[in-house]
């Protein structure tokens, strides 16, 4: 059951990499982006040697194999978070341009003055922003599930929100700070008890947990290939066939279209309908063998390394004296340790760590109303991945060491 | 990289000569940095004759942005109104005395900013103002 770390991480040149004469890299900053196995690399490439091409319109051969790579790359996807059809997943560029896709077709479209639609305290800025825009512009209501000191979502009060009749329920399936795996399945339901449409934040959940749309219930499910082991520029809005049918086109232009009049258009079907101009084919090619590789592995073996992991590193994190953990226990999160060492600022704490090659994040991690929340303005965070190893832990944990030494 | 971290860095931080509130005070004025939540206030009181008579920073944030804004305060204590517009990125780093990637640039130069757009006037602590 366990993952053959070694043999994986062989499969990941950037991990050999020194960022100073005789310091390898300790790359434990996965929740920001992932790296990349030589598998994805070299299918990017060789697309670009072999087959580039742009799709849909061309008869030659490269066209023909330009295209069937591209939507190939989409029916693996489609697999992978086991979608009815290929035709609800939708190509974006990240996680962050799915949720806007929704506010602008879906929600623009549904929504009036007043409705109201719900998020939560731990969402990142990418799933706030969007909602903050059209409240601006069309008098929606927002309003939050919160965040319970221990780090996890108050049901309860979820509940009582959901008297109010929202329109829309968004939230993140795993918190990028805290870590929490949220209870995706029952705040759908009781969201669709309530008659909202749900919309659910995947970026950090996709990479790391086996996710299932169609068990989950899932109106919308947001996320991006570069979190989950493939490129940057291109990620994925699922949505039911029904709902997607229903809403207006959103970028207007080629391949959305059906025809195209001087004065009209009739916009495409689906999964086109949403996908205007050339899009990111390399791309979309290297998602799909990201797919194929984080598949080979098993994501129930890449969670369950990963949770052997984040046990480990609460641990010895613990241990260390000024050093203040935030988010739940390791049972209820993924493989994210946010925490603040006393006395030190996280940006000194991660640049004195990069030293010996130790990369990890410092900041508020595009989620500062969550640090406003623990009344903190930054934190540092490690995070883990199938790559990444016990030893890997030790070395943080002696890097923070010696942060305190330096600031003593 | 060590140089960093130098001894007056660290110093500076730890024990600021010139943390704190002035009241009342001539001109004052905050912002933050956007990238990681440093935030800093500077006040000032400016005699009739245009000098800076006092000044103070509060605030939090990194080793480099707390000790840069204690050293471009001490710095400028005594000092006319008038030569403040004339600091830039290279009066800060010459202060440090080290030299900074792009992202902690950005904490060295916070206080400068926030000294600037209070001197000015302005709404905002914008990168132009020390280019």
């Amino acid at each position: 059951m366990t993952l053959d770390v070694e043999q994986i991480r062989k499969d990941f040149p950037i991990l050999e990499r020194e960022t100073r004469p005789g310091v390898r890299v300790t790359y434990l900053d996965s929740t920001a982006t992932s790296q990349k196995p030589v598998q994805v690399i070299e299918a990017m490439n060789d697309y670009y040697r072999r087959s580039n091409a742009n799709i849909h319109r061309g008869v030659h051969t490269l066209a023909e194999e330009a295209t069937s790579m591209y939507e190939g790359a989409r029916e693996k996807i489609a697999k992978f978070i086991n979608a009815a059809s290929s035709r609800e997943v939708i190509y974006t560029r990240n996680t962050t341009e799915s949720i806007n896709l929704v506010a602008y077709a879906w929600a623009r479209a549904k929504l009036k003055t007043g409705d109201l639609v719900i998020l939560t305290e731990m969402e990142h800025h990418s799933n706030l922003v969007p909602w903050h825009m059209l409240q601006m512009e069309r008098g929606i209501e927002l309003d939050f599930i919160p965040v319970t000191e221990e780090g996890l979502l108050d049901l309860e009060t979820y509940k009582s929100l959901l008297d109010r009749r929202p329109k829309l329920i968004s939230f993140t399936h795993m918190s990028n700070v805290l870590g929490t795996v949220n209870p995706a399945a029952e705040i759908i339901r009781l969201g669709h008890d309530a008659g909202a449409v749900v919309l659910v934040d995947g970026a950090q959940s996709v990479p790391h947990l086996k996710v299932d749309v169609q068990a989950l219930d899932a109106d919308f499910y947001a996320f991006s290939a570069h979190k989950m082991c493939g490129p940057t520029g291109i990620g994925v809005l699922y949505g039911k066939s029904t709902l997607l049918e229903s809403m207006p086109p959103f970028l207007g232009g080629g391949d959305m279209i059906k025809e195209v009049k001087l004065r009209s258009f009739r916009p495409n079907t689906l999964p086109h309908k949403f996908e205007a101009g050339t899009p990111a084919i390399a791309e979309a090619v290297g998602f799909g063998v990201a797919v194929d590789y984080l598949s080979a592995v098993g994501m129930e073996r890449i969670a369950a390394h990963e949770h052997e992991i984040i046990e480990y590193a609460l641990d010895r994190l613990e241990e260390i004296p000024g050093v203040k953990l935030f988010g739940p226990s390791a049972d209820k999160k993924g493989g994210v340790a946010a925490f603040t060492l006393e006395g030190v600022h996280p940006h000194d704490v991660a640049q004195i760590l990069d030293r010996d090659g130790i990369a990890v994040r410092a900041g508020h991690h595009c989620a500062q109303p969550l640090h406003e929340k623990f009344g903190i303005p930054a934190t540092s965070r490690a995070s883990f991945y199938l790559y990444n190893t016990m030893q890997e832990v030790d070395l943080l944990v002696n890097g923070i060491y010696k942060v305190k030494e330096m600031f003593g | 990289m060590d140089d960093l971290y130098r001894e007056i860095i660290i110093e500076h931080y730890k024990n600021p000569s010139h943390r704190g509130k002035l009241d009342p005070h001539d001109i004052s004025f905050a912002d933050n940095n956007p990238l990681c939540g440093d935030h800093i206030q500077i006040d000032l009181r400016v005699g009739t004759d245009g000098l800076i008579t006092d000044a103070r920073f509060d605030g939090h944030g990194c080793a480099i942005s707390q000790a840069s804004a204690d050293l471009l305060i001490e710095s400028i204590i005594g000092k006319p109104l008038e030569e403040v517009k004339k600091l830039n990125k290279e009066s800060i780093l010459e202060m440090l005395g080290i030299d900074l990637g792009p992202v902690r640039l950005k904490c060295a130069l916070l206080s400068l900013k926030v000294l600037k757009a209070g001197v000015y006037g302005l709404g905002e602590a914008s990168d132009d103002l020390v280019e």
